[in-house]
């Protein structure tokens, strides 16, 4: 028995020794692939800031993540197509609207592409839009308050997943839709049905940002995939990739990965702002929601039903096709406007279109026949050349604006560095694992900040500790100062990052609020005064003025709530100091909780739904004494003669 | 003010040309026109803070503070009052309400009235006027002094006995001058711009008086 127990021990400890000897080499002694200068490259030292803010799409999480870099350091989640109970967005009575489509209330979304607003081919700070893929909408965010402001939905769309790419001065932001569907929508066989797309163009209000339909494109009903718009010479035209042109509607996988070359859908969008002028377009109904935070900080829903509509037939020259092989992915502009870059998924070589080669395309009618009515262009005449042995996959190409392209390249799982002047690859370096996006701080602009590229990860695999089957999503922060990428940094994202935007510090960090003020709040419900709290009743709702104070509620008793009642609490902080935030939770609250920012008013509803005292207290940690910031409300049976009554204000509670 | 200056800068009987009959005792010119400039510079009170008090804290890095004017106060940044009240409720110290002050209404009034004697005194031309200005001056500025430290005493020390905070012995009157730990607050008391203005008068003010007078001396000796 001893003899079997060594054994058994002395075979373990080779195997422990086995492992060990594996980990030494694969990961401890030396971070796998990281530069060796890594760790003073990314530490930012306590108290110090990070020197860009990054912007990650929170994919299925629906949200929009704020990290600082080079360090990598979560800072914030701003909850944008889905309900987030910590901040009770989506679930105050002050947000809720936000999330309204004509599908109804839609409490979650697919967020992908995150776009800063841009002067001049520049990110000026003012705001950030994205995309939600699944109930086609684009949101607008304020970078002063980190917080969602508006939605629009896109109608007589499916996936709105080339979207939002912004115009060089963020004059549109664009929507195409990744499934055709029935143009407009109706019942009809799938296997025989004709479907069709829709290229959307969505007006931003230079002053206020507000967003507009301005028109929408019918286009085949090809899956259409990403989106760029051009800059400088190529400013007036947005490229679209399609995948799909098989036009299969059962297992894409191989059905739609059938021809050599599928497009790339090329707008003139100055041919097409003449054609709406002239009134050449057609009315359609479809009805959509457009979500507004007014000034009074409530988020309302208006429905619209009306779109310009432009057939193609009726406006020659606003699209033209670019083939291009093989199921194409991202469509990239370089900062000179001249270079498209397509990502052929299954392609052998990236190709990049000349913009001026196109144009001279048109000009010669350099076609290659049409499809309904659309030119398709020579493929000869507008290459201007194809990078060889790019990996496998290549996706998405970002830029350093010092001549190279850098594009994410899925299945091989590496970044490629080419030059713009001969196309040649120059650089490349793996990824752990699975790149799908790629992001320079300013890479996809006219002026780009450089000095870092992100890769967006699919896959984690074995980097980071295991949380069974569901792992980490990851970025990772590499530098590009130099001629070869140098690996910095793995860290990990919430929800699936897809795109990602940055800029630098210094350009948002000092506008950003600390406060609302209170004495000037509009909100219909506000309280600026403990003085002024009351507690009103109207039928079987019942609002409740509540002032938050540390370390107080007022008013903190209440009675004569009834069992059938809807109790509305309009709770304001008054606090007017900076990072003083108070939480307010009710027991069996059927919601969220609220989080109300100083000189902030945001309303929680609650139905009490049996007799009892009922506590609520504050959730954030506001001062020594927040644990003493509670308060009771007295429930009775409907129909009860207890009176309403309150502490505070005009009650008659002591 | 223009007529003033203009008749400080006109020729005038000098020291050396007293009149012993009407007992005249004219300053130098040089005073008189040091009189009139510093009488003249307190006119920077109106638009400078008197006096800043600051407070800093583990969770206020940035600070907080509180400038008090001839006729107002101000916040350091726009709420700072108000949070600097919030805060003070923990230990049950009144509310600070500016208007609650009488001073601020008859400070504004009382420098304009310092002003006006300075530059008589500097028009006149008088020695005794000078020494009357200064006395009046200084008397002045100690018990602004003293007011400021009364009040600081009264906010210290009269303290809600129903306050969350309550700590054997604690009182929180902020410092006269310099700086003072009140529990996790570190409390500051400096002059402000318009403060050491009226310090940097004073100073002027007293050692023109000793001037004036050990001259006098020295003629009489």
């Amino acid at each position: 028995m001893p003899s079997t127990a060594r054994a058994v021990r002395a075979a373990l400890l080779a195997a422990l020794a086995t492992a060990a000897g594996t980990s030494a080499c694969g990961k401890s002694s030396a971070p796998l692939g990281a530069a060796t200068d890594a760790a003073a490259r990314v530490y930012v030292a306590p108290g110090q800031y990070d020197e860009l803010y990054a912007f990650m799409s929170g994919g299925f999480s629906g949200n929009v993540t704020v990290y600082g870099l080079p360090s990598g350091r979560l800072l914030q989640q701003i909850p944008v197509f889905s309900q987030y109970p910590e901040k009770g967005y989506g679930y105050n009575e002050e947000t809720k609207a936000m999330l309204n489509t004509s599908y109804g209330f839609i409490p979650w979304d697919d967020a992908h592409h995150p776009q800063l607003s841009i002067t001049d081919g520049k990110a000026d700070g003012r705001w950030l839009f994205i995309n939600g893929n699944n109930t086609p909408r684009i949101a607008r965010l304020d970078l002063t308050r980190f917080e969602t402001d508006e939605i629009i939905e896109i109608p007589n769309s499916a996936g709105g997943h080339g979207s939002p790419y912004l115009t060089e001065n963020s004059e549109y932001a664009v929507s195409a839709t990744r499934f055709a569907v029935p143009e407009p929508q109706q019942d009809m066989s799938i296997r025989d049905g004709k479907f069709g797309g829709m290229l959307t163009f969505v007006k931003i209000d230079p002053k206020s940002g507000h967003m507009s339909l301005a028109y929408q494109i019918h286009v085949p009903g090809y899956d259409y995939d990403l989106a760029r718009s051009g800059k400088g010479p190529s400013r007036d035209w947005s490229f679209f990739t399609s995948y799909n042109t098989e036009e299969a509607k059962t297992l894409l996988e191989a059905n739609a990965s059938q021809k050599d070359k599928d497009y790339i859908a090329a707008v003139n969008r100055k041919a097409a702002e003449q054609c709406v002028a002239q009134g050449k377009t057609k009315d359609w109904n479809t009805p959509y929601l457009h979500n507004l935070v007014g000034e009074d900080g409530i988020a309302r829903s208006e429905t619209i039903k009306s779109e310009k509509i432009l057939e193609v037939a009726d406006c020659p020259g606003v699209l033209y096709f670019l083939p291009t092989p093989k199921s194409p992915h991202g469509v990239d502009v370089d900062p000179t406007g001249e270079f498209i870059v397509a990502g052929g998924k299954l392609a052998t070589t990236i190709p990049v279109h000349s913009f001026s080669k196109m144009v001279k395309a048109i000009a010669d009618k350099a076609f290659d026949g049409d499809v309904g009515g659309i030119p398709v262009l020579k493929y000869d005449a507008i290459i201007a050349g194809e990078v060889q042995n790019p990996g496998l996959g290549p996706l998405h190409t970002e830029f350093d604006g010092k001549g190279y392209a850098y594009t994410s390249v899925f299945i091989s799982s590496e970044i490629v560095k080419f030059s713009l002047t001969d196309f040649k690859v120059v650089d490349r370096i793996p990824t752990y694992y699975s790149i799908g996006h790629l992001m320079i701080p300013g890479g996809d602009t006219e002026h780009p900040y450089g000095k870092y590229v992100i890769a967006l990860n699919k896959i984690t695999k074995d980097r980071y500790l295991p949380t069974g089957p569901e792992l980490t999503q990851a970025g990772q922060l590499y530098d590009i100062t130099g001629d070869k990428m140098k690996l910095l940094l793995d860290f990990p994202m919430t929800g699936e990052p897809h795109y990602a935007q940055a800029l630098p510090a210094s350009i948002l960090k000092d506008k950003s609020l600390k406060t609302y003020a209170l004495a000037t709040s509009t909100d219909p419900y506000v309280t600026k005064s403990e003085k002024d709290v009351k507690v009103v009743r109207q039928g079987n709702k019942v609002h409740v003025y509540m002032t938050a104070i540390r370390s107080h509620f007022l008013p903190d008793n209440i009675e004569g709530i009834q069992v059938g009642d809807s109790v509305f609490f309009h709770v304001t902080n008054l606090e007017q100091d900076w990072d003083v935030p108070h939480g307010f939770a009710m027991l069996g609250a059927q919601n969220a909780e609220l989080l109300v920012m100083p000189g902030q008013t945001r309303t929680l509803v609650w139905a009490p739904l049996r007799p009892g005292i009922y506590p609520f207290y504050c959730t954030d940690f506001c001062s020594a004494l927040h644990q003493e910031m509670q308060g009771y409300m007295r429930v009775s049976a409907k129909g009860s003669a207890t009176k309403l009554a309150w502490n505070g204000g005009a009650g008659a509670l002591k | 003010m223009t007529m003033t200056m203009a008749s400080v800068g006109a020729p005038r009987a000098d020291a050396s040309t007293a009149d012993p009959k009407t007992q005249r005792r004219p300053m130098r010119r040089s005073t008189r026109i040091a009189v009139a400039l510093s009488s003249a510079a307190l006119g920077l009170l109106y638009v400078t803070p008197l006096w800043h008090i600051g407070l800093t804290a583990p969770q206020y890095p940035e600070g907080l503070g509180f400038f008090i004017w001839l006729n107002r106060m101000s916040g350091e940044k726009p709420q700072d009052l108000n949070s600097i009240n919030g805060l003070n409720h923990y230990i049950g110290m009144k509310e600070i309400v500016p208007a609650s002050f009488p001073e601020l209404h008859y400070m504004p009034l009382a420098v304009g009235v310092l002003i006006g004697l300075g530059l008589l005194a500097a028009a006149w031309g008088q020695r005794k006027a000078l020494y009357a200005w200064t006395a009046v001056f200084a008397a002045g500025a100690l018990a602004g002094l003293a007011d400021f430290w009364r009040w600081g005493y009264q906010y210290g020390h009269d303290l809600n006995p129903r306050a969350a905070i309550k700590i054997e012995g604690m009182s929180y009157q902020p410092p006269l001058l310099g700086g003072k730990q009140l529990l996790n607050f570190h409390a500051t008391s400096w002059p402000g711009a318009g403060g050491w203005v009226a310090i940097g008068v004073l100073l002027i003010a007293v050692t023109l008086t000793v001037r004036e007078w050990r001259s006098a001396r020295s003629r009489a000796g």
